[in-house]
């Protein structure tokens, strides 16, 4: 698909964002916002799905290791046709699959259960350990927060990547700068993030802009390194494309009133 | 007298037979596979064995992913780093979604013996048996250690397994039994005391049921591989035709194998019910019968234990 045909997805995207935190009463809007072009090209353009077919063996995979933003997964995956949207008013309520954080036992396209963070890699890790065992061709993607890099786990499942060899995997960062507490500076620098990553063994990619389609194509498309796992380091705006909850610390996990559900909406009319 | 193996040593020598026979098990270790025996797997089939190196909340979720590509991962460090070190990401990561990896900790209890408190897990079964979903097994011998590796291979699902550093002495003529998941073993009848026991203590308790044969005393002995699914007809029954239980465990008495079975009598089976195992304490240095001795899970400390109890 082109950029002009993949904008108005992720707008959709943006519009489900606001209306399944909304409906809830609660959900993190701010880092579901920063990953829509992320995961929408991902979606769209990168992997070998099929929606009427989610347990394929012969799928593609995704683990979005920040599972608080699965706001904006469930959205990809609706506009995917993995799920139905009317499955948003259940967003969050009881009996529903559409759980807080992805639940993989109940929501078809989603292959592992996320949430609880820093863990997302390791299982990104194993998938395509997993595929090169078995000689599959199959290529892994991980979504991972900036704020959940803190985490000593996540830089575990990087050495093992590296280690193990794994150009089947790209791991994305999604760096907004923001997390629950404050910037990632105040609560616990990251420091040189490029510089480490390459010294996990990263075949680097530096995104300025992954709020930019064209951007966030360019680096996806290019070709991984043999040997190599890849990451792309996305440079984001938490709360994108909603005025009032862009670069906002408290737009984390807090969801939208009415009157705010109704600004947001219009901001993001096509 | 009969050989003595641990039931880590089986289960290595069990899992090479299991790649040979099942292409989809992989085995997983945290550079502890002399220890726990899965270098003998990487030994015979290196293309089936993956070091994660020391970092097992890693290992344990990379088990994960494979798990979600057809594998079925085989994951081994010591009770202390598998089932604590790595608790959150077994429960969350594996059992939530009801993945099917197989966590087969050794070096539990306190027969760890002079590594002392810190590696002596005396803990993982209460850890494991709260997960929602998590199939708990204990082998009390060699032979059930290589059976169970083989039986949790051929269920859906996540199973943690708990097994011993400590050579012990591998079960004989009628106390072989088969191996079933769920299904509780009657070692020895018995009218007066059930004493329902796991892992290495099921041997200490047949001694123990001898010595308390010589006091008059006739004990029947259980043995609770599978803590859970608990095999809850047979605890009740015996439960029922003894009037007294024991229950005897190499961990702590909270949590473990004497709750198990309490919570399946509770309310229902009017009997005498005493729990032998860890006291609420950390275990400590020294030679694995010196510590054993030292926590009273000898067969003659139990036999005493349990005259004092009944």
């Amino acid at each position: 698909m082109t950029t002009q045909e993949l904008s108005p997805i992720c707008r959709q995207v943006r519009r489900d964002i606001i209306t399944m935190t909304a409906n809830a009463g609660s959900g993190h809007p701010g880092g579901s916002l920063s990953a829509v072009e992320l995961m929408t090209s991902v979606f769209f353009n990168h992997m070998r799905v099929d929606p009427q077919n989610p347990h394929d063996p012969n799928r593609d995979r995704f683990v979005l290791s920040k599972g608080h933003a699965a706001p904006c997964y469930y959205a990809v995956l609706a506009a995917k046709g993995f799920i139905s949207r009317d499955e948003y008013a259940n967003f969050r309520q009881l009996h529903s699959i559409l759980q807080g954080h992805p639940d993989a036992k109940k929501v078809p396209g989603v292959d592992a259960s996320t949430g609880s963070l820093g863990q997302g890699v390791s299982i990104a890790v194993g998938m395509a350990l997993g595929a090169k065992h078995l000689g599959k061709d199959t290529k892994v993607f991980a979504l991972v927060g900036d704020g959940e890099s803190q985490e000593g786990q996540i830089w575990e499942a990087y050495m093992a990547a590296a280690h193990y060899k794994l150009d089947n995997l790209t791991v994305i960062i999604d760096n907004n700068g923001l997390q629950i507490d404050g910037t990632n500076d105040q609560v616990m620098s990251l420091g040189d993030l490029p510089a480490k990553l390459r010294a996990f063994g990263f075949d680097l990619v530096e995104l300025p802009d992954g709020n930019d389609l064209d951007a966030v194509e360019a680096a996806l498309s290019k070709p991984t390194m043999p040997g190599k796992p890849k990451a792309i380091l996305a440079h984001t705006v938490k709360g994108k494309g909603v005025s009032f909850m862009e670069n906002q610390v408290g737009w984390h996990g807090k969801a939208p009133n009415a009157e705010q559900r109704e600004q947001a909406l219009k901001e993001l009319e096509d | 007298m009969a050989d003595k193996i641990a039931t880590r040593q089986a289960y290595g020598e069990a899992l090479i037979e299991l790649v040979e026979k099942n292409d989809k098990v992989v085995v997983l270790d945290a550079d502890l596979a002399n220890a726990t025996q899965t270098c003998k797997v990487a030994k015979a089939h290196p293309e089936k064995f993956y070091n994660c190196g020391i970092a097992e909340a890693n290992m344990v979720d990379i088990a994960a992913g494979m798990s979600t590509m057809g594998l079925i991962p085989y994951c081994s460090s010591f009770a202390m780093f598998a089932a604590g070190r790595a608790y959150e990401q077994i429960r969350n990561s594996i059992a939530y979604p009801h993945f099917n990896v197989k966590i087969c900790a050794t070096h539990a209890g306190v027969s760890v013996g002079e590594d002392g408190g810190s590696h002596q897990c005396i803990e993982d079964i209460a850890l494991m048996r709260v997960i929602p979903g998590m199939t708990v097994i204990c082998p009390a011998d060699a032979n059930e250690a290589k059976a169970a590796t083989m039986a949790i291979a051929e269920m859906n699902g996540p199973v943690y397994m708990r097994l011993a550093r400590l050579a012990t002495p591998v079960f004989e003529g009628d106390m072989v039994k088969p191996f079933e998941i769920g299904k509780a073993n009657v070692l020895r009848e018995g009218k007066d005391v059930a004493i329902f026991a796991t892992g290495l203590m099921v041997n200490e308790s047949l001694m123990a049921a001898e010595a308390l044969a010589s006091d008059g005393i006739d004990a029947a002995v259980i043995n609770i591989h599978t803590i859970k699914p608990i095999d809850a007809a047979c605890v009740t029954e015996w439960a029922e035709k003894c009037g007294k239980v024991i229950t005897v465990e190499e961990h702590s008495v909270i949590g473990g194998l004497g709750d198990a079975v309490a919570d399946v009598l509770m309310g229902k089976v009017n009997c005498k019910f005493h729990k032998i195992g860890v006291n609420d304490r950390f275990g400590q240095s020294g030679k694995a019968a010196d510590v054993l001795r030292e926590y009273g899970l000898t067969a003659d400390q139990i036999a005493e234990t349990v005259k004092v109890n009944i």
